[in-house]
């Protein structure tokens, strides 16, 4: 069994690499030098001042089933970025990327350089606050499609950068979109050109490592009509005695018949396990629009990690026939707490939603489903699907299951099933009775339960995921 | 093959004023290679704590005595490393486990010897022929691969998935717990076919049951009555009929009874 006591978190090391920090601390200042430090137009900046200003004004939410002391914001260094030369913003190729660096998102399993890439999957490596490369420009280049950092996209497309940003998370959205939109650093930016299929699969790989500092990544992906895309998301951190915020934005936009199809594996540091010290807040706001008719949204995601994860990516259906989709594995152990799920919102005619949940809680830690389904008066012949399932490991854990319905349109159809079980001894020894080892009979039964969302994920991803029940909950069981 | 010698055994909940009780107390059986031996008894005299405690359930505790498979000593022995060895118990009540495909697990069981015996594993495509010829074997339902593990499925048709899995991992020693509980008359009539078909001259079956019928198409070469846990009367196939006519306490076998 020793090979597993790496339970453990495996991804909790530091890269020792010199960094241009602002000190700790959040006023306007703050947010004018990091605006003036990424060489931004002046429109983003009035968009973080709004966001400031906003935010200000807003109250930290207290509604979501978490409990941790309160942040205090002015002790989080709000930008970070590793040091350069030339004291430019970006990279403006691998080969300026310091080494160490390099060899972080290697030890990641992100090979960056030209040789040894991932192959049919295209990746934006974000270090701290910055996106450090983007691999397989050429091909996405020539098919048209727009990936890259950030930073990049508002040098390279303002306009449409102007026209979206926000469009779907307005900044006054709530608390944590407000501060994002106030001093986001970097994150990704994909524009899919009309009727074009991304021929790679993108991704981003978030790598916190400044352990002083928060992270707030922005992401907006723009699915102009009859295109297609499928993005992949990856995070880990190090392993500190100190709670670090990440408050991220994610929005994405579906015109007419496009398809974003958005998973994210999510493995940040959880904290320690006895003490529930330390870890991630993961607050994080993830929303996409279905603003053609017969678009479609998806999200699947597998949640594994953080101390904290507060997080609900959900779809606006406002095309009419638009389809929104919510594919969720969100697991707790040790001290972790997690409040999670999803927003259906019909707007338009004959909309639909599917929402597969399944929630497995372990050791001492809470596991909440919170999710909203509504339909509006004008939304004909709307139709959702839920079905929430929890399993329960060992004696102390909790699970709950929050389904919130609102319906004002007669025609609605709107089904829901729920069920909660528990990972029984009885099942661990019987598949040992056939030889499996202690491993493989916990993979055997999570991967079972969690069946229905990982069938949707891409499938490097998939291996990956079941990978990482597997090892998150070796060390609870048995 | 199998030689159990004054077993003692305690069950983890199962206790009385002095401390935890005693389910087998004092068991001894010797099953040869090439034999098949039934073992019969009331409610309650032990038959499924012995099936779990050869297949190695952690809360089955051996408190005396001993059990070797080939002389090696199968005490605290894993279950995992038991099916190694080469021992399968067919339990009286499979577990269900959702959402994993029957194939798929038999495969990964499947796998899991050949890995012990540093053969390279099967994926699924080079695995699905041999699958398909144990479930003819097994004279399983030919819907069972791609069924769910138990779930799902009655109790009668988790009796024959526990018979295919005896095939797919081809045990020394197969131990089924009324496997023969459960099934209808044809189904019965499969699963005998299958035992038989099972049966070899390197190979050791142990039959519990309470009912005759299985033992009248599965012939056994010896019959034991368990009683209050222990072995209270040995016969060969004739003692299983006089059980039958007579039942456990009309007979001279009641000797243990309480």
């Amino acid at each position: 069994m020793s090979e597993f006591s790496a339970g453990e978190y495996k991804y909790g090391f530091t890269t020792d690499v010199a960094t241009e920090s602002l000190p700790p601390g959040l006023d306007e200042n703050v947010i004018r030098q990091i605006s003036r430090g990424r060489g931004e137009p002046d429109f983003m900046l009035q968009f973080r001042l709004k966001g400031y200003e906003t935010w200000l004004k807003m109250e930290e939410p207290a509604w979501a089933a978490v409990d941790y002391e309160r942040i205090n914001y002015q002790t989080i260094q709000y930008y970070s970025v590793p040091k350069k030369a030339d004291g430019k913003p970006t990279y403006e190729s691998i080969d300026q990327v310091p080494a160490e660096i390099l060899a972080t998102f290697a030890k990641l399993g992100i090979p960056l350089d030209e040789q040894k890439r991932l192959s049919g999957v295209a990746v934006d490596a974000v270090f701290d606050s910055v996106s450090i490369a983007t691999t397989h420009q050429q091909k996405l280049f020539d098919a048209g499609v727009v990936f890259c950092s950030f930073g990049e996209a508002l040098h390279q497309f303002p306009a449409l950068i102007e026209r979206w940003l926000g469009s779907v998370v307005p900044t006054a959205d709530n608390y944590f979109a407000a501060l994002n939109s106030a001093v986001f650093s970097d994150g990704s930016f994909v524009y899919i050109p009309p009727h074009v299929r991304c021929p790679l699969e993108l991704s981003t790989y978030f790598r916190i490592n400044n352990t002083e500092s928060g992270q707030f990544e922005r992401t907006l992906i723009i699915a102009d009509v009859g295109s297609h895309v499928s993005y992949l998301e990856g995070c880990t951190a190090p392993k500190t005695s100190k709670n670090q915020l990440h408050a991220a934005v994610v929005e994405l936009v579906a015109l007419d018949d496009a398809e974003i199809k958005y998973s994210t594996v999510q493995n940040w540091y959880a904290g320690d396990p006895e003490t529930g010290k330390g870890g991630i807040f993961n607050f994080v706001t993830k929303r996409g629009a279905c603003r053609g008719r017969r678009s479609k949204i998806s999200w699947t995601q597998v949640e594994a990690g953080s101390a904290i994860t507060w997080k609900y990516p959900s779809c606006i259906l406002q095309g009419d026939g638009s389809v929104g989709e919510f594919y969720s594995v969100a697991l707790t152990n040790g001290r972790m707490q997690a409040d999670t799920g999803t927003k259906m919102i019909h707007l338009g005619r004959d909309t639909r939603s599917t929402i597969i949940s399944k929630g497995i809680s372990a050791d001492h830690s809470s596991n909440v489903y919170r999710g909203l389904v509504q339909v509006h008066r004008k939304a004909e012949g709307a139709r959702n699907y839920t079905c929430c399932d929890s399993m329960l490991v060992g004696k102390d854990a909790q699970a709950r299951t929050y389904p919130y319905v609102d319906v004002q349109n007669q025609g609605a159809q709107v089904e829901h099933e729920a069920s909660t079980s528990r990972l029984s001894e009885d099942q661990l020894f019987y598949l040992r009775a056939r030889g499996l080892s202690h491993e493989d009979a916990v993979a055997a039964i999570v991967t079972g339960f969690c069946k229905d969302v990982l069938d949707v994920l891409p499938l490097e991803f998939a291996a990956e995921a079941r990978k990482l029940l597997t090892l998150k909950l070796e060390n609870s069981v048995g | 093959m199998l030689t159990i010698t004054d077993l003692h055994v305690t069950v983890a909940g199962q206790t009385d004023k002095a401390g935890p009780l005693d389910v087998l107390k004092g068991l001894s059986l010797s099953v040869a290679a090439g034999q098949v031996h039934a073992i019969m008894g009331p409610n309650g005299s032990g038959k499924s704590t012995l099936a779990k405690t050869l297949a190695g359930h952690p809360a089955y505790t051996i408190t005396g005595g001993s059990i070797q498979l080939d002389g090696a000593d199968l005490t605290g022995v894993e279950p995992e490393v038991r099916v190694q060895r080469g021992v399968f118990v067919g339990f009286q009540y499979p577990v269900e486990v959702p959402g994993v495909n029957n194939a798929e697990f038999l495969r990964l069981a499947f796998n899991a010897q050949r890995k012990v015996r540093n053969e390279p594993e099967l994926n699924a495509k080079d695995f699905a022929p041999i699958l398909a010829e144990r479930v003819r074997l097994a004279e399983a339902p030919e819907d069972f691969p791609g069924r769910q593990l138990n779930a799902g499925m009655s109790g009668g048709q988790r009796k024959r998935n526990e018979i295919l899995q005896m095939f797919v991992l081809e045990p020394r020693l197969a131990v089924l717990d009324e496997t023969d509980s459960g099934l209808d008359i044809d189904a019965i009539k499969a699963v005998a076919r299958g035992i038989n078909a099972f049966r070899r001259a390197d190979r050791a079956i142990v039959l519990i049951t309470h009912f005759q019928r299985l033992l009248d198409l599965v012939r056994p070469d010896r019959v034991h009555v368990l009683q209050a846990g222990r072995i209270v009367k040995s016969g060969g196939p004739e003692l299983a009929a006089e059980l039958e006519r007579s039942g456990y306490e009309g007979g001279s076998a009641a000797g243990a009874a309480g």
